[in-house]
């Protein structure tokens, strides 16, 4: 890659701003150039990881073992913080229902924002803080241990072996765990609602039940974890394959993994939400 | 420079021709030329960063060379695609400077890996196997602990069980003496001999322990600047006229390798302080 600069031999106090704004140019350049070798190289990696997929189906077992790791010990966060949500949904979805006297459609309140926008988004949000965080810093210390590198000379593809089944992983248990959450945020919602605030049990199911429909609200909410378990898993592994094998690359890599899977599963939800609930 | 004659020839496992390596604008390896041996411990050695390792990982395939041939039994190996490439590795093995043991596992798993990964034997087989392997480096008894349990001595000894579990043509070992106490070190050396003439192995050791390596290497490259410098067996190049050899073999501080770091003279450097002080005030 080419890069010039202006020669600083002859620079003169007359020419410091511009040869500054030359400096600046080309470091932004430089920046801009980088950024787009990164999602070259991220895309590149993720082809290969979709070509080994397929030869996972004979080793169901090394998914499953992610499945549990990613997955399962997952769930304490997600349900802990699915109940919290869903009680806190209750509260201020009754308070603001109340001075209308739409109090009775708080079941339907909760639910539809659980099941159309918080259960796929904060479930990733979470997942990208637990389970993201972890497979970038194990893949990266995998890195830096020189293990898949080891790996690689035992003639065993470290994709295949490693990065794949963590990416199936973690693709399948997104929308498991955003359907958990958007279940325990109801049952939540429903102990505040109806447990301590009155609205009527009758009332708050049956509203719900009328009004989620299935495959505007609930088959959409699904697809929108799938994307974002797609996208989360995505940038977890790849910077953590990616990562300088330092421990101080690898904890920038895991910085990173969090917060652009927190941009990307925002930015995703917005462009899905037009599409899907939207007139855009 | 070519390899001689008398040795170069059919009996070499690992061509390399004319190879050329850079990283970013720095030209590691500006047209290497080397002839590995078929059953015989071959050393290449040279000061720290010439990219002993590098080269390691250009036989192995890791890496790609901007020019040259690197040919192992005939494959010419940059040339080869990613399902031809993993056959190859199969039948090398490599020892990593940390061992590079799979930490979740424990050393018998370590050792099982690659022959349950590459084999369809069963597991009664492979127990008899991994405890075979591990009996040769001596730690049969050590076959349930975990990786982090072992010592850096120990850790190796496992990988090198592990290298050889698939019984490959030839093994290659990145600086295997490296902060190793008298007794393991000796014990590795003479593991590292004796599974050579046991096994019929192609043995690489890559390393800057002189005697160590002098001590089993039936042939040594000597790399720097990107070249081969010099090249022969240990008794050639321990009586070899060039300075900057007998430097290195005999490991003399001073010599065509400078000890001093390029700096201004001392003189003028120690004044400068001086004059400043007096500036200041």
């Amino acid at each position: 890659m080419t890069c010039w600069r202006v020669s600083r031999l002859d620079a003169t106090d007359d020419d410091t701003d511009a040869g500054d704004v030359m400096d600046w140019l080309q470091r932004l350049g430089h920046g801009a150039l980088g950024v787009f070798e990164r999602l070259g190289r991220g895309n590149l990696f993720l082809l290969q990881v979709l070509a080994g997929l397929p030869g996972l189906l004979l080793r169901p077992r090394l998914v499953i073992l992610q499945m549990h790791s990613v997955g399962v010990l997952s769930l304490v966060i997600i349900v802990v913080s699915g109940l919290f949500v869903g009680m806190v949904l209750g509260l201020q979805g009754y308070n603001t229902l109340v001075d209308f006297g739409a109090a009775e459609s708080l079941g339907v309140v909760v639910a539809l924002s659980l099941v159309r926008e918080l259960g796929p988004v904060v479930a990733a949000l979470l997942f990208a803080g637990r389970a993201g965080s972890a497979l970038t810093a194990e893949i990266g210390l995998m890195k830096a241990t020189e293990q898949l590198s080891g790996m690689e000379m035992m003639a065993v593809d470290p994709i295949r072996q490693v990065i794949g089944p963590r990416f199936l992983a973690g693709f399948l248990s997104m929308p498991l765990l955003a359907a958990i959450f958007s279940a325990v945020g109801v049952i939540g919602g429903y102990f505040v609602g109806v447990g301590l605030l009155g609205v009527d049990s009758g009332a708050f199911w049956s509203q719900m039940q009328d009004k989620v429909d299935l495959h505007e609200d609930i088959y959409n909410g699904v697809i929108k974890s799938l994307v974002f378990g797609f996208a989360a898993t995505w940038i977890a592994v790849f910077e953590g394959y990616d990562a300088m094998p330092t421990s101080e690359g690898v904890s920038r890599a895991t910085t990173r993994t969090v917060v652009h899977t927190a941009l990307a599963v925002l930015g995703l939800d917005f462009v899905l939400t037009a599409l899907m609930f939207g007139d855009i | 420079m070519p390899a001689s004659p008398e040795h170069s020839g059919n009996d070499s496992l690992v061509k390399v021709r004319g190879m050329r390596f850079a990283r970013g604008t720095r030209w590691i390896f500006d047209g290497v030329d080397l002839d590995i041996q078929r059953g015989k411990v071959t050393a290449i050695m040279g000061p720290s960063g010439t990219g002993k390792t590098t080269l390691l990982r250009l036989i192995g395939g890791q890496l790609k060379p901007h020019a040259g041939s690197i040919r192992v039994d005939g494959e010419e190996v940059p040339r080869l695609r990613h399902d031809a490439l993993y056959r190859l590795r199969k039948r090398m093995g490599m020892l990593f400077q940390s061992g590079a043991l799979l930490t979740d596992l424990s050393v018998f798993d370590n050792v099982a890996f690659p022959l349950r990964e590459h084999t369809r034997l069963p597991e009664v087989m492979i127990r008899d196997l991994v405890l075979m392997k591990l009996q040769a480096v001596g730690l049969r008894g050590a076959r349930d602990l975990m990786p982090s349990q072992l010592s850096g001595g120990m850790a190796r000894r496992v990988a090198l069980a592990r290298a050889i579990a698939l019984d490959p043509m030839m093994i290659m070992y990145d600086e295997p003496f490296g902060g190793q106490d008298p007794i393991s070190m000796g014990a590795l050396v003479q593991l590292i001999r004796l599974l050579n003439d046991a096994l019929n192995l192609t043995s690489i050791i890559v390393s800057h322990d002189v005697q160590e390596t002098a001590a089993i290497a039936d042939y040594i490259y000597l790399l720097s600047g990107g070249r081969v410098v010099e090249h022969g067996t240990p008794e050639a190049l321990n009586r070899s006229p060039s300075p900057w050899v007998n430097q290195f073999m005999h490991g003399l501080p001073d010599g065509p390798v400078p000890f001093h770091y390029q700096a201004p003279p001392y003189r003028d450097d120690l004044l400068a302080g001086v004059q400043a002080g007096r500036d200041r005030r």
